[in-house]
């Protein structure tokens, strides 16, 4: 016990070395007795072994690593210097378990990339050389320095030197650490069920995980649900959806909640204590209704109440162009198959109460919200996309012009469930169009400031299905596209644009200035450049189709904000890493599947799902996660019982005791994270933040500043 | 988004090389600076960075410790407002922030010396706008008084 409390550098290296080899979990469980201890770091007798990487050419070609080995060499903490091609690699791993034996290292300083990517690495190196994993500092030559001064050898090589003296600086001065281990709640939680949603919520339920997959409409499905032909198999998208969502409905291990929004997130991986709001739907489940004692009783979805319910209204779902009434289902396969009362439009007259019968009672208009707390260990995102305002782009005249619509509303017009039963008109007149004109990057692709910058990647595909559709319906219809680039990067995407060609759809490369509408007839005058032909055009259509830009969903940044995930610019939800991480977030134990990070058609949000699901299973089926362990710590001797610390901490983990008759600060490691607020502010300087502490901060000022004398 | 690139930073012979001090949270700021690094975002090389988890972290004392040292500029970043990762510590670092601020005003120092600024994990090229602008201001202030005052 007593050797893991002493973290002074004296008897550090060798009794520590011991404790994390002989018994690390029982060392993490006695550290918070540190708490009492006086933290006395001491650079006096530190032997550092500073480790230069050249990464190929990355660091090499921009710098004189020789000059800054050299200068490593110099430091007066320093015990041995070396320098190798790769770092990361096997042989340069080998390096530093090597040197710590050989020349008895207290400490280790990498030179190379970035922390973010190799920390864990290199602390691995430095925990098989028999140290402690957190005695490793990283100096960033890489991404912070090679790569940003690629022209100034001499400034890059001199900012190497002062970087390798800063993290010089801070090793001589780190403690041993032991991270602890939680254990992780066997549950998961999926937000939003979209395509991507329920592909994540299946795998978590089918690898045995409880999960609740919570939705904010009062069905799952998505957007997905609302097209009707998926590219480029042409496979109906309902058709191969509702197998999905009726599972979904069915697994024993899916609690769905729908008609429900995340209302707070608290905790930590392994430990999320999420609170959720129930909206109040006025309708009972059959579930519900047993538990209030009315047995065979709740919604059974027949559909009588909205028969009578007095209160139109326009469907969402069919994107404004049906009417549902105050209680409502979007369509005749939602699941839960339960109708929703409208609250705002309702007006109480109690005829579905009377509709819905004595038997069912399945009706209850005084129905509140309710709020349900619970526990998970995992959760996901999929809260998806919504269409970019395109109206916004006011010369293509959408919302002025009854003939201008866009793909979704295409989508809805064209499918057989749609408002019009799958025949496609004009929205002025009720007639089939036989000319329609299609126009791509509609708000995407755009600087002009009003769009989007980025490319939607799925409105190419969609276009050339479109295309197809009305050529197939239509007989005699004829449809343009206008393009910049087509898109089409899948698996028999290309072969499906060839098709579309063949089928005698006409392209026109060029990007459409202005749409005019003829005020009697209702026809629209498409401007456009033709660069191919290189001349101006004009085209009459009886239809434009706009291919809108998408856009994170509206509750996106509520949502990422209740689970600390950060955005890109452009709002989309950003991932640990774009390439080697894209499913992980920043914040352990929240994943990402679907177009929440970024645009993607239906295989790939699925492949992205699947991804997420199988990395957020991987903690529950481990059972613990270890945290690093960068919690606060009062030093009693110093604190004055403030109690400044305890109003600063964000989630409450400080707290004043009693002790030896006087108020002291206390750490509750569990709520901890790490951030070092209290630690900031404490004016007495009594809060020992680890790994981050005040001696460890200042020296690396002091070290750049001064010159590395103290 | 069509910018053009970035003329490679060149340093004139003899120039004064201010020194300043950068401590940056790592969820945002550092992540935003790697990113500048994964784009070959070129700026000028007069800043050293010590990471911190949050700016929450940052005792005003650290800043003023950095000028007693003798550096010429110092540079806080953190996430942007309502992005931090520990919810709100960058709040609390920004009020200490105007602390330092009205400090240095009170001790003769020129307050332009010390930045907040807020720059997230996917704004690289803003990473490298701010360290720029901050060399430029530091450059045009000329060396920290107090390094002049101790000679």
């Amino acid at each position: 016990m007593a050797a893991a409390k002493k973290t002074t550098k004296k008897e550090a290296a060798p009794k520590a070395a011991k404790v994390a080899k002989e018994a690390p979990a029982q060392a993490a469980e006695k550290a918070p007795q540190a708490s009492s201890q006086q933290h006395t770091v001491s650079a006096k007798d530190a032997r550092i072994g500073v480790f230069i990487c050249h990464c190929g050419t990355n660091i090499a070609g921009s710098m004189d690593i020789e000059a800054v080995q050299n200068y490593a060499k110099s430091l007066k903490e320093v015990a041995y210097v070396d320098n190798y091609q790769y770092m990361c690699s096997t042989p340069g791993q080998k390096k530093i378990d090597d040197a710590i034996k050989d020349h008895k290292l207290t400490g280790i300083v990498v030179a190379a990339c970035t922390p973010r990517l190799h920390e864990p690495t290199f602390r691995t190196a430095t925990k098989e050389g028999g140290l402690n994993p957190f005695r490793f500092e990283m100096a960033n030559i890489r991404d912070q320095n090679s790569w940003v001064h690629m022209h100034d050898r001499e400034g890059s090589t001199e900012k190497a030197k002062d970087a390798v003296r800063i993290a010089v600086a801070k090793a001589a001065l780190l403690e041993d650490l032991f991270p602890k281990s939680v254990p992780v709640e066997k549950t998961a939680m999926v937000v939003g069920a979209g395509v991507a949603g329920m592909q994540a919520a299946l795998d978590l339920a089918a690898a045995g995980i409880k999960t609740y997959l919570i939705e904010k409409s009062p069905t799952i499905g998505g957007r997905m649900s609302q097209l009707d032909k998926t590219f480029p198999t042409l496979d109906c998208s309902q058709c191969i959806l509702t197998p999905k969502m009726v599972d979904v409905g069915r697994s024993p291990n899916i609690e769905l909640m729908t008609y429900s929004d995340v209302e707070s997130v608290e905790g930590y991986i392994g430990n999320f204590d999420v609170t959720i709001r129930k909206k109040a739907r006025g309708v009972l489940t059959p579930k519900e209704a047993e538990a209030r004692g009315i047995v065979g009783g709740g919604c059974n979805g027949c559909g009588d109440c909205d028969a009578v319910c007095p209160v139109v209204k326009p469907n969402p779902f069919e994107l404004g162009m049906k009417p549902r009434k105050a209680i409502y289902i979007y369509h005749p396969q939602v699941v839960p198959l339960i109708y929703t009362i409208d609250f705002e439009s309702c007006v109480k007259c109690g005829l579905c109460v009377t509709a819905c019968g004595p038997e069912k009672r399945a009706i209850d208009l005084e129905s509140q919200d309710e709020l349900i707390k619970v526990k998970v260990g995992t959760a996901i995102l999929a809260t998806g996309y919504d269409i970019f305002p395109i109206e916004n782009k006011e010369e293509w005249g959408y919302k002025r012009y009854d003939n201008v619509i866009t793909s979704l509303e295409f989508e809805r017009l064209i499918c057989a469930s749609g408002p019009t039963g799958g025949h496609l008109i004009r929205p002025s007149d009720g007639e089939t169009p036989k000319k329609i004109a299609f126009i791509l990057c509609a708000g995407s692709r755009d600087n002009t400031g009003i769009g989007k910058p980025y490319c939607s990647r799925f409105c190419c595909m969609y276009s050339l299905k479109h295309a197809h559709q009305i050529t197939e319906k239509i007989p005699g219809a004829q449809a343009y596209i206008f393009y910049m680039d087509i898109r089409s990067f899948g698996k028999m995407y290309e072969e499906f644009y060839y098709r579309i060609q063949d089928e005698g759809t006409k392209f026109i490369r060029g990007r459409v200035s202005n749409i005019q509408e003829d005020p009697k007839t209702k026809n629209l005058y498409v401007m456009a450049d033709d660069t191919l032909l290189d001349r101006p055009m004009k085209l009459e259509a009886d239809l434009v189709v706009l291919a809108a830009a998408i856009q994170p969903s509206a509750d996106t940044n509520r949502t990422r904000k209740l689970f600390g995930v950060s955005c890109s610019m452009d709002g989309w939800l950003l991932e640990a890493h774009p390439k080697l991480n894209p499913c992980g977030t920043t914040t352990a134990g929240v994943f990402l599947a679907g177009v929440c990070q970024g645009p993607k058609d239906i295989p790939d949000t699925v492949a992205s799902a699947e991804g997420a699901a199988s990395a957020a299973s991987i903690p529950i089926h481990m059972g613990e996660v270890e945290l690093e362990p960068y919690f606060a710590m009062c030093i009693e001797e110093k604190c004055a019982g403030c109690g400044m610390c305890v109003n600063l901490c964000p989630y409450s983990a400080l707290s004043l005791v009693e002790k030896d008759g006087r108020k002291v600060m206390q750490v509750t490691e569990a709520k901890c994270k790490g951030c070092g607020t209290c630690g900031g502010f404490c004016p007495g300087g009594a809060i020992w933040m680890q790994h981050f502490a005040t001696p460890q901060i200042v020296a690396q000022i002091d070290a750049f500043l001064l010159g590395g004398e103290q | 988004m069509s910018a053009p690139p970035e003329n490679p930073i060149v340093r004139k012979p003899g120039e004064w090389q201010p020194k300043i001090l950068g401590i940056i949270c790592n969820w945002c700021s550092y992540a935003g600076a790697d990113l500048a690094g994964g784009g070959r975002i070129q700026y000028p090389p007069d800043i050293r960075i010590v990471r911190v988890m949050c700016t929450g972290r940052i005792d005003m004392l650290f800043i003023m410790k950095a000028f007693a040292d003798g550096a010429d500029g110092v540079l806080v970043s953190g996430c942007h407002f309502g992005d931090c990762h520990y919810l709100e510590g960058n709040y609390k670092a920004a009020k200490r922030m105007f602390m330092v601020k009205s400090l240095m005003k009170n001790m003769g120092l020129e307050d332009k010396r010390f930045r907040m600024t807020f720059v997230s994990a996917s704004e690289g090229a803003k990473w490298a706008v701010v360290v720029k602008d901050v060399v430029d201001t530091i450059k045009s202030l000329g060396p920290s008084p107090i390094t002049e005052f101790s000679k």
